[in-house]
């Protein structure tokens, strides 16, 4: 298949950023973010399966300055990924697709998985500090 | 008026030739997700310090042991769908479009199956 010569269209760089676009972009990112915690999530499982010391380690491994990123990584992704999801389900249930009800709702779902990351990280340190 | 041929609209499959399966069932596995994602993290942030022993009680309660698994089933399932879509974008070359997605789907069912049988040998061990 001669590829090459069929005319293509304008790159994606030539675009004005809209908040459309990254938050579309960043539903994949993240989608594929969290494929990577479920590995992390299997390797949690498993060491725990295989006894108190392995559970352990994953314990500390998770609880070490690289662990605490990648378990905040994670919360941010699966927030902005499960209210961003709902913001698609509504779409595939036909309501939302007028261009200030796409933009409202963008908004709302970046705030919202801001919000929602700080708040369950506020309530983990709040558990850990005060206990 | 359609624009499929006959046979087309007969099999109702269109050109992927499964029809709404795929795009059905990862709404499905979205749907779900919504309340066990959120079950998981509100889990997580209470077992975050603990030690193997608090796991233990914890994961041997049958409610926990009960939506942990649905929680896995669910994470595997939607997440092959999902890289499914990823790869089906972006890798072109149909030998390593066909290994990758295989590759997608056997470690899916390998990996969340080993996620159900860490899940049930703690929650039921001695
Ligand atoms: C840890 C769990 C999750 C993983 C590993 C995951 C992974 C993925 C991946 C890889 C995709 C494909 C992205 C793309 O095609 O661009 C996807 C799409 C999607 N996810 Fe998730 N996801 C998870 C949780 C959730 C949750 C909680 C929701 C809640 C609503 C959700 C809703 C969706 C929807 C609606 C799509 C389809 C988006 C579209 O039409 O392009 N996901 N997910």
């Amino acid at each position: 298949m001669a590829t090459g010569e069929r005319p293509l269209s304008p790159h994606l760089q030539v675009y004005r950023w809209q908040i459309t676009m990254l938050l579309s972009i960043t539903h994949r990112i993240t989608g594929v973010g969290l494929s990577v915690g479920a590995l992390v999530l299997t390797y949690w499982l498993a060491a725990a399966a295989y006894g108190p010391g392995a559970f352990e380690r994953a314990q500390s491994f998770l609880n070490s300055w690289f662990g605490i990123l990648l378990l905040l990584g994670w919360t941010f992704a699966i927030f902005f990924h499960l209210c961003n999801g709902i913001r698609h389900l509504f779409w595939d249930a036909g309501s939302g697709f007028e261009m200030s009800q796409v933009r409202a709702s963008g908004w709302a779902v970046i705030i919202a998985s801001v919000g929602l990351t700080v708040l369950v990280w506020a309530i983990g340190f709040g558990m850990m500090g005060g206990a | 008026m359609g624009m499929q041929s006959d046979l087309a609209r007969v099999r109702h499959l269109g050109s992927a030739k499964e029809g709404t399966h795929h795009w059905w069932a990862q709404r499905l596995t979205a749907i779900a997700l919504v309340p066990l994602s959120l079950w998981f993290i509100w889990q997580a942030i209470s077992l975050g310090g603990l030690d193997w022993v608090a796991y233990k009680a914890w994961i041997s309660h049958p409610a926990n042991t009960l939506l942990m698994v649905m929680f896995v089933v669910a994470v595997f399932h939607h997440m092959q769908l999902g890289l499914q879509v990823v790869v089906e974008d972006y890798v072109h070359g149909e030998g390593a479009k066909i290994t990758l997605l295989v590759l997608n789907k056997l470690l899916a069912v390998l990996l969340g199956g080993s996620c159900i049988l860490s899940i049930l040998k703690v929650a039921f061990g001695g």
